[in-house]
């Protein structure tokens, strides 16, 4: 590779593919709802970065406003979510997804 | 090694540690905070790509907004560490051992078929990224999407108000 200014898109696509991974493991590994809400959001940013990436390498605008949509759609994303841990512990009194096995409250 | 490629590696550095960090923390709340930080890094990211609007909404929505929402609910609830209880014993090692796949194949992709080509200079021109531009693409290109994500927002509003309203109140 020649690199004689800048840095090359793989890079940042790789970086962007280690975070995804990263937040992919915590879901599998971790049982705190929270925390799993947090990674599904290190993921989305992971995304994020991505499409900036290929947007500033393609001169094209349209990737940052893709990352502004998809912005606007986690935060709904995390008002639900976070309402729907809230309204669980209020009735398992736990947030552990492994206790969480039942649809009636 | 330009500066731009050391300060690139020195900033790749900080997110994953950060990303590790929330991942292995045993306490939420010091996961929370591992991943403003993450966030952040990212926005210095977007400031590197020519995307000055994109890195400070970044800042204020999710490393602000967002994250200070976590923070509450952590607080609000008081789990910030669970008894570690194991019902399936092969799911940690299954789950490490899917990463590296996707990793591996991730890194086939990426490094050795190179199916994304191209380096991002510093110099993108002035005019772009900047909030003048991005509003002008988003009112005339992106006019539909903009109002659909209106009554998103809307509707995810509603939403939380309804989940979260004690029954003893209103009729839910």
């Amino acid at each position: 590779m020649d690199i004689t200014s800048g840095v090359p898109v793989t890079y940042y696509v790789a970086l962007s593919a280690i975070l995804f991974i990263i937040g992919a493991l915590g879901v599998l590994v971790r049982r705190n709802a929270l925390i799993i809400f947090m990674s599904i959001e290190l993921m989305l940013n992971a995304a994020n970065l991505a499409f900036v990436a290929f947007g500033s390498v393609s001169d094209k605008l349209d990737g940052q406003i893709f990352v502004f949509f998809i912005m606007t759609i986690a935060a709904a994303e995390v008002a639900v979510g976070l309402a729907l841990i809230v309204a669980i512990f209020r009735t398992k009194k736990s947030i552990d997804v492994d206790q969480i096995n039942m649809l009636k409250g | 090694m330009t500066i731009d490629l050391i300060l690139f590696l020195i900033l790749a550095v900080v997110a994953i540690a950060t990303a590790l960090g929330m991942l292995l923390s045993r306490n939420a709340v010091y996961s929370a905070l591992f991943l403003v930080l993450n966030f952040a890094t990212v926005a210095v990211f977007y400031l590197l790509l020519g995307a000055p609007f994109i890195a400070l909404a970044q800042v204020t929505v999710y490393a602000g907004a967002i994250m200070v929402l976590f923070l509450f609910v952590i607080m609000l609830l008081g789990t910030e560490e669970l008894p570690e209880r194991k019902v399936l014993n092969w799911q940690k090692p299954m789950a490490i051992l899917l990463a590296l796949v996707l990793m591996a194949e991730g890194i086939y992709l990426i490094f050795v078929q190179k199916s994304a080509a191209g380096i991002v200079t510093n110099n993108p021109g002035a005019d772009f990224g900047s909030p003048q531009a991005i509003g002008d693409m988003l009112f005339n290109k992106y006019l539909l999407p903009f109002e659909v994500t209106s009554i998103l927002l809307l509707v995810a509003m509603v939403g939380a108000i309804v989940l979260t309203n004690n029954r003893k109140g209103g009729q839910g």
